[in-house]
């Protein structure tokens, strides 16, 4: 869990490139904004979005898992294990909800 | 720095089969770390087998009787054989443990390696022969933590007084026995083993600097406060994993965290 954060982190790092890159192309005029919108809107532009999604979540629990032992607490074997399982469940949780939000406000 | 690659020298090899015992109806396979500094070959893992009945329930049972039945060259550290002094720590199966405290049945690998007991010296440490790791370094960084009692007020008549309270803040930490499990299984201690103290000498760190009969605490704060001796630790949890005694590092780590937050506000 310790490696999927910092993975995840690092997915973070390069999709704020992406997200630069399209408000460059939103800024550029509305030719470089249809490109960057059929970029993002293609399979592969999607599927990059799902990972960047994902890893925004996990990232976001897992920081807040890394809070609650910042203060101390939740250090014994079974808080840690199921510290990481909510981790993981409450990250895809939260990927799968934008994804049902954003399909059916489109 | 992280490397990925070992040496060309130091690049592991198939070794050599040992015999079976003859008759022996119960049989165990172990594979075992080889490396000898007197020859310039690379090292290599040699496969043994141990016959059950012959031989007691433990890791170092069966190292014994390989040193004393098959191969006497195959060099390892062990002494007390009940897990009190903290020599015989190994990697076994993939996990930083005692040899003495670990059955063989709780060991032996899964899938592929069905029923065959793996056994590697303590992991990123440099090897002096076989199992045995020169942890010159671990132990002088339990040195630089200056593990024993500091006081400015003169000594009283008899002994230093501690509180029953105060006594229980020690559990969880004086029966660490530096066997050093914990440190070589941190991610951490590995990359910046040279400046990052590591799980032992830390957790040894916050004996001293929670014990109410100290009087160096601030000393003691002001030495690790240091963006890699104490800061390295990313609390990964592998030292309260790895801990042979059921001690937990990264929450000791955590108490050292708060505490110099606690001093500057």
């Amino acid at each position: 869990m310790s490696v999927a954060h910092r993975v995840t982190g690092t997915g973070l790092y390069l999709g704020t490139v992406l997200i630069a890159a399209w408000l460059v192309a939103a800024a550029s005029g509305p030719a470089a904004f249809d490109t960057a919108q059929w970029i993002a809107g293609s399979i592969l532009g999607r599927l990059v979005l799902f990972l960047y999604s994902f890893s925004l979540m996990h990232h976001m629990v897992g920081g807040l898992r890394h809070f609650v032992w910042d203060m101390g607490k939740g250090y014994e074997p079974q808080t840690r294990m199921a510290m990481a399982k909510f981790t993981l469940v409450i990250s895809a949780a939260l990927t799968i909800l934008i994804w049902v939000v954003v399909l059916a406000t489109r | 720095m992280a490397e990925f690659n070992l040496p060309k020298n130091s690049r592991l090899t198939e070794g050599k089969a040992w015999p079976k015992p003859a008759n022996a109806k119960n049989v165990t396979e172990f594979k075992i770390y080889r490396w000898n500094p007197d020859d310039t070959a690379n090292p290599r893992t040699d496969t043994y087998y141990v016959d059950r009945d012959d031989c007691g329930p433990m890791v170092l049972d069966a190292l014994i009787w390989i040193k004393n039945k098959v191969d006497p060259t195959l060099t390892f550290r062990r002494s007390c054989r009940e897990g009190i002094c903290g020599s015989c720590a190994m990697n076994l199966d993939g996990k930083n443990a005692l040899a003495c405290t670990t059955g063989i049945d709780e060991c032996s690998g899964t899938g592929k390696a069905a029923g065959r007991v793996t056994i590697y010296p303590l992991p990123h440490m440099p090897v002096v022969k076989d199992l045995v790791p020169d942890l010159t370094r671990f132990y002088a960084q339990h040195a630089s933590i200056e593990p024993w009692l500091q006081t400015t007020t003169p000594a009283p008549e008899k002994e230093w007084r501690q509180a029953k309270d105060d006594r229980e803040k020690l559990d969880g930490l004086y029966e660490c026995i530096l066997c050093a499990c914990c440190s070589t299984s941190c991610p951490s201690y590995w990359w910046n083993g040279d400046r990052y103290l590591g799980p032992a000498a830390l957790l040894q760190a916050y004996r001293w600097l929670i014990d109410s009969r100290d009087e160096a605490t601030g000393e003691r704060l002001d030495n690790l406060e240091d963006p890699f001796r104490l800061y390295r630790c990313h609390t990964i949890m592998n030292c309260a994993n790895a801990c042979p005694k059921g001690l937990n590092p990264a929450k000791a780590i955590a108490e050292v965290k708060k505490m110099m937050v606690a001093r500057q506000v």
